[in-house]
């Protein structure tokens, strides 16, 4: 793959009035067009990480540079953020605008597009994540999984190179997690924008090109979703559980059937009995 | 109780004329037929203010029911305007002798011009915000203050502040009903006692609703931060308001009815 766009270099960083470093001594790079996962319990520094890449919070020790731009400059700050955007956990309280449209435009608004540009980057944007028909609706008529949908094309409208997914789909119900879901990854395949995906539902970051487990401000453990997987006990001690998947492949393992390694979906596991069964 | 049937302002939506004027136009003319009621001497004078107002809502097609509920809140007042004129202003024509005491012509007509000049103030503003929606008058209110800026008038953050509280009104109503529900079901009494038991049994539903509030202010600001909010210098907008030959024929109209109110109100 090619250059990074992400790079994240010794970075520690640590909240002013709790003294305790959220962040300790994180390496991470990203190369452009990446599916990116970081997995992690509650305070385990992964929502801080996020925003740390976007220059929401810099960095009290070591670099992050996005794009080739550092955080720590100021002038950086508002062209980092157009090229590196970011989605909240929360659909509610990242919608500005009382109509869907007028949401969207306002990042744009913000960096300062001509007005006749607005129309057309607002509306691919939407039919990209196909909300289209929700243009002039309220957002406050909109299920999760659409407002989510909203705030994403908030972002896309900005023509970012990479997204930042801060546990996006964390209060939305299994059917909203599925929208986003997908809507991203056509984003990431088709559009080639990078994505960072924060979360701590295992089952999401499956099919992602690479996963960093986080603990204690640490990474503690990254590789590709088979080799982090691969093991249910090793990151049980990170008090995170394997996708369903691979624990019901190890413990049929354990009783004896000869599966391969590197089950982590329903499809994936009955494609491996099947093979077992011929 | 139910919180959710509360409609936002009283905008009423439709495709008129008057409804497709310039925010900015309408809030003037609203402004200036203020001026006009008040330069208004006599009844007559009226007459042009009224057949303004009637034209304006007729083009609006809001229905008469919903202009006239804006006048119920003033009943009292309007009825008090009136009753306190009739009866206590002097005059020299006698008209009807009540026995206990004489109501005389010229006090039923100041009375008269009184209660009317408030019934026209409370139509008039009321055509403006039922066909205007909040938020476009945010928009034309904004334009309209924004050449304070040179005396450092905040009119683009008064702006950003009321179109935010616009879209969270209806997200706060949601919490607060779930709120409301969620202390009833652990047994918190909304509706009985009186009146100071029951703003007491307020306190379990404001405390949450305000300390929700704030998290989501401090959300809300790390996610317009995160777009690139970074004030109103240099932010382009979406829509553009531009005033078109119907906004200069209303102007028009408007500068001919001061005219005849004053005209009028010499002749008498």
């Amino acid at each position: 793959m090619s250059e990074a766009i992400i790079s994240v270099e010794h970075v520690s960083f640590a909240y002013e009035e709790e003294g305790r470093e959220a962040v300790r001594d994180v390496t991470l790079s990203i190369p452009r067009g990446a599916f990116h996962a970081i997995l992690g319990q509650n305070g385990s520094g992964k929502s801080t990480l996020a925003k740390l890449i976007n220059g929401l919070y810099l960095p009290t020790q070591g670099t992050v540079t996005v794009c080739g731009l550092d955080t720590k400059d100021d002038q950086n700050t508002w062209e980092i953020r157009r090229r590196a955007g970011m989605v909240f956990q929360n659909p509610d309280n990242q919608l500005v605008a009382t109509i869907v449209e007028e949401d969207v435009a306002f990042g744009l608004e913000n960096i300062g597009v001509p007005t006749e540009e607005m129309p057309g980057r607002i509306e691919k944007a939407l039919a990209d994540v196909d909300m289209l028909p929700f243009a002039h609706r309220a957002p406050h008529t909109l299920s999760g999984g659409q407002k989510q949908r909203v705030a994403i094309a908030g972002v896309l409208a900005m023509r970012p190179e990479a997204i930042i997914f801060d546990e996006s789909t964390a209060m939305l119900d299994p059917r909203g997690r599925k929208e986003v879901m997908a809507a991203v990854k056509k984003l990431n395949q088709e559009q080639g924008i990078t994505v960072l995906w924060i979360t701590h539902f295992m089952e999401e970051a499956v099919n992602c090109d690479r996963v960093h487990v986080m603990h204690d401000g640490q990474i503690a453990l990254s590789g590709t979703p088979e080799e982090v997987f691969a093991d249910p006990d090793k990151i049980r001690v990170y008090r995170l559980d394997a996708p369903p998947m691979a624990r019901l492949a190890q413990q049929l393992r354990q009783a004896g059937m000869p599966l391969g390694q590197g089950i982590l979906t329903v499809d994936e596991m009955a494609k491996e009995v099947c093979r077992l069964c011929k | 109780m139910a919180l959710n049937n509360i409609t936002l302002g009283q905008f009423y939506p439709a495709e008129s004329v008057v409804h497709r004027l310039d925010p900015r136009v309408k809030i003037i003319l609203l402004i200036a037929l203020i001026v006009a009621i008040f330069l208004a001497q006599n009844l007559l004078a009226f007459v042009p203010v009224v057949l303004f107002l009637y034209a304006a809502a007729r083009l609006s097609t809001v229905p008469f029911p919903m202009l006239i509920k804006g006048l119920k809140p003033l009943r009292f007042i309007l009825i008090l305007t009136f009753v306190l004129n009739v009866f206590f202003l002097q005059g020299e024509t006698p008209l009807l002798d009540l026995g206990f005491t004489v109501i005389k012509k010229e006090a039923l007509i100041t009375a008269v011009h009184y209660s009317l000049r408030l019934v026209l103030l409370v139509l008039a503003s009321s055509v403006l915000t039922l066909t205007t929606a909040p938020i476009v008058l945010t928009d034309g209110l904004e334009r309209l203050l924004s050449p304070l800026r040179v005396i450092h008038f905040p009119a683009h953050e008064m702006a950003m502040m009321m179109s935010i509280a616009l879209r969270f009104i209806p997200t706060l109503l949601e919490e607060a009903d779930k709120i409301m529900k969620a202390q009833t079901a652990r047994g918190a009494d909304f509706e009985s006692g009186h009146l100071i038991q029951r703003a007491k049994a307020m306190v379990p539903l404001l405390v949450p609703l305000f300390v929700s509030a704030f998290r989501r202010a401090g959300d809300l600001a790390m996610a317009m931060e995160a777009r690139c909010y970074h004030g109103g210098e240099g932010r382009t907008r979406l829509r553009v308001l531009k005033c078109e030959r119907r906004d200069y024929i209303a102007c028009a109209v408007m500068a001919l009815l001061i005219a005849a109110v004053v005209v009028l109100s010499r002749l008498y």
